[in-house]
């Protein structure tokens, strides 16, 4: 990136007036980067005539208005902040309808580099950052809003699984606003806006903040790596039809048709035991390299894994336990898009970690999809030694919205 | 996985994306479920921001209460050649005054603004917390957070402008009424607006 990360001219009100395109060198998610020629503000300034520099991260823009919601296959941002509401007594259609007006409206604002109506840090709203608000339904506000029949009906609460050790205070939830940008004050910001918008008619039930790799870093488009130091996500549905068949329901009425399911499950990783282990044991849990993330019958990444292969003692190069071997599915229409944070909370005084991996699903249907994945890991994955699910909430992820809408309206409206 | 746009690649003069801002506030009121008190009429969304109206008002919105007074915002554009004079604001749930900040006995006080607001030529009137506002009076219904208002602007011509503002729940502008211009109201302790669906 020859781009020198400089405060671009923004008017006091924030309107975007700047901007004539300049040839993007090589940054995050293959996106432009602007210079501002000049900013003229409402009353007339005069422009500025000479270019400045803008910077390079922070003025990045994902769009908010569109068919399906921003935020479940964009290119993930570095952090990112999971906020779950309980409904208050009340709160019913009319009044979800006058909160995802308010919220969307932020959002709308936000990401698109504007400080929300009535923001009281103004300044803070300039710097998107990649900045998207995700909203996610959750049992509870179908309920409370008297439209059950329009819950999809994989979104219900998981089944109990063997591992699971789910804590309430990670647990469910009505509503869920999930908030990425690369900039986490950008995500601060947004999260403040929205949390004091939604308190008339909502309490926070949990929030979940957690973090990737920071943009330009890698080059994009590289598989994460948790805390483990495992690569995470390689199994992901390659981007094109292949991400969108996983993800997007395709058809069906208004409330269906380009939405999605979120869940997210708080998966504590015990780095303690973890230690304990080798090299060699590490790799045979997961059933990948850690250097490259190559399944152990193959030599990159991508490379299909060969279950069948057997080394010189007779047993299979993949053990059958492995991570990957539990989790392996090859038709598309199965598989789930994982979107996961890390999250490193303090150690306790003896120095214990408390890490772990805010994981968040994305699929079209919880119940043909996630479901069959999570159950044969629950039944028989080495990596349940080290891993412990403790939160665990299901959302559906309602179609997006065009710019005189609001997200819900097809689901309250 | 959309390629990312930069700011400002869809670039356009600010008025337009400021009246697209307008827009947008006012799009919210026109197509949630239905809610009587909150209804704006008909040919009221287009406007505040269409040509015609004596002055364009950008990201109006106002702060939601229970009772007593509250007040609206917004930021007042005169593209005109000549100076307009806003005279009087009306509401279907109040009356309206037209308020400014002044200091009193070294505090911050609000009261009535002499001879209305007045917006010059080419000009833009900020409306905000701490500054000049239009104050809703008696609040005969709760203004609910998210519920989208008509408010009526009289000019000093006689002409009207009807626009639409959205309620946010805000805790800030908890002014006070300045002695001698009336006696202090109840409803601006600014506690966030409670009642979600009454």
């Amino acid at each position: 990136m020859t781009a020198t990360p400089t405060a671009r001219v923004v008017s006091r009100r924030g309107l975007l007036a700047g901007g004539a395109l300049a040839a993007g060198g090589a940054v995050t998610g293959g996106a432009v980067v602007a210079a501002a020629t000049g900013d003229r503000e409402a009353g007339g300034r005069p422009a500025v005539a000479a270019p400045s520099p803008v910077a390079a991260v922070g003025a990045l823009v994902e769009p908010f208005h569109g068919p399906r919601q921003a935020g479940v296959t964009t290119e993930p941002q570095a952090h990112g902040a999971f906020v779950a509401f309980t409904l208050r007594p009340g709160t019913d259609r009319a009044a979800l309808g006058r909160l995802l007006r308010l919220l969307s409206d932020d959002a709308a604002r936000l990401t698109q580099g504007r400080p929300a109506l009535a923001d009281t840090e103004a300044e803070l709203g300039l710097l998107p950052a990649r900045l998207t608000v995700t909203f996610g339904f959750g049992p509870g506000l179908y309920r409370a809003a008297g439209v059950d029949d329009r819950r999809p009906p994989s979104v219900v609460d998981l089944p109990a699984f063997r591992v699971d050790r789910l804590q309430p205070a990670w647990s469910g939830g009505d509503l869920l606003v999930q908030i990425c940008a690369d900039d986490a004050v950008t995500v601060a910001h947004a999260q403040r806006v929205l949390i004091k918008d939604s308190r008339p008619f909502a309490t926070v039930r949990w929030v979940q903040q957690g973090f990737r790799r920071s943009p330009g870093v890698e080059p994009a488009g590289h598989t994460q790596r948790n805390l483990f130091g495992q690569l995470d996500g390689t199994a992901n549905p390659r981007p094109g039809p292949p991400l969108d068949t996983a993800v997007w329901v395709p058809d069906g009425p208004a409330w269906l048709k380009d939405s999605t399911t979120l869940v997210v499950r708080r998966i504590s990783m015990n780095l303690e035991t973890w230690d304990l282990l080798g090299r060699t044991d590490r790799e045979l849990a997961i059933g990948r390299r850690l250097d490259t993330g190559a399944p152990l019958t193959g030599t990159a990444e991508h490379d299909e894994p060969d279950f069948a292969a057997t080394g010189d003692d007779g047993l299979t190069v993949i053990p059958d336990f492995s991570h990957l071997t539990r989790a392996h599915v090859t038709d598309d229409r199965l598989k789930i898009l994982r979107r996961p944070y890390n999250y490193d909370g303090t150690p306790t005084p003896q120095g214990h970690a408390d890490s772990g991996l805010i994981f968040a699903a994305y699929q079209a249907d919880i119940t043909t999809q996630f479901l069959p994945i999570q159950r044969r890991l629950a039944d028989r994955d080495l990596l349940n030694e080290w891993t412990t699910p403790i939160g665990s909430a299901v959302f559906a992820v309602p179609p997006g919205c065009p710019s005189d809408g609001w997200i819900g309206q097809q689901v309250l409206g | 996985m959309r390629p990312t746009g930069p700011l400002g690649s869809n670039r356009r003069p600010s008025v337009l994306l400021a009246t697209a801002a307008a827009l947008l506030a006012l799009g919210i009121a026109g197509c949630g479920p239905a809610d009587p008190a909150a209804a704006p009429q008909s040919s009221a969304s287009a406007p505040a921001s269409a040509v015609g109206g004596v002055v364009d008002i950008r990201d109006p919105w106002m702060k939601a209460a229970d009772k007593g007074m509250t007040a609206a915002f917004g930021t007042l554009v005169n593209d005109s050649d000549a100076d307009v004079t806003l005279t009087g604001a009306t509401t279907s749930v109040s009356s309206m005054e037209l308020h400014e900040m002044t200091m009193k006995d070294g505090k911050m006080v609000m009261r009535q603004k002499e001879g209305g607001i007045v917006i010059k030529a080419k000009g833009t009137h900020v409306l905000e917390p701490g500054g000049d506002h239009l104050m809703l009076m008696d609040l005969r219904q709760p203004v609910k957070a998210g519920d989208a208002l008509t408010v009526t602007l009289t000019f000093g011509d006689g002409r009207t402008q009807q626009f639409t503002a959205v309620a946010k729940p805000f805790t800030g502008a908890q002014e006070s009424y300045a002695p001698g211009h009336g006696a202090p109201m109840p409803g601006m302790s600014g506690q966030p607006t409670a009642s979600p669906a009454s």
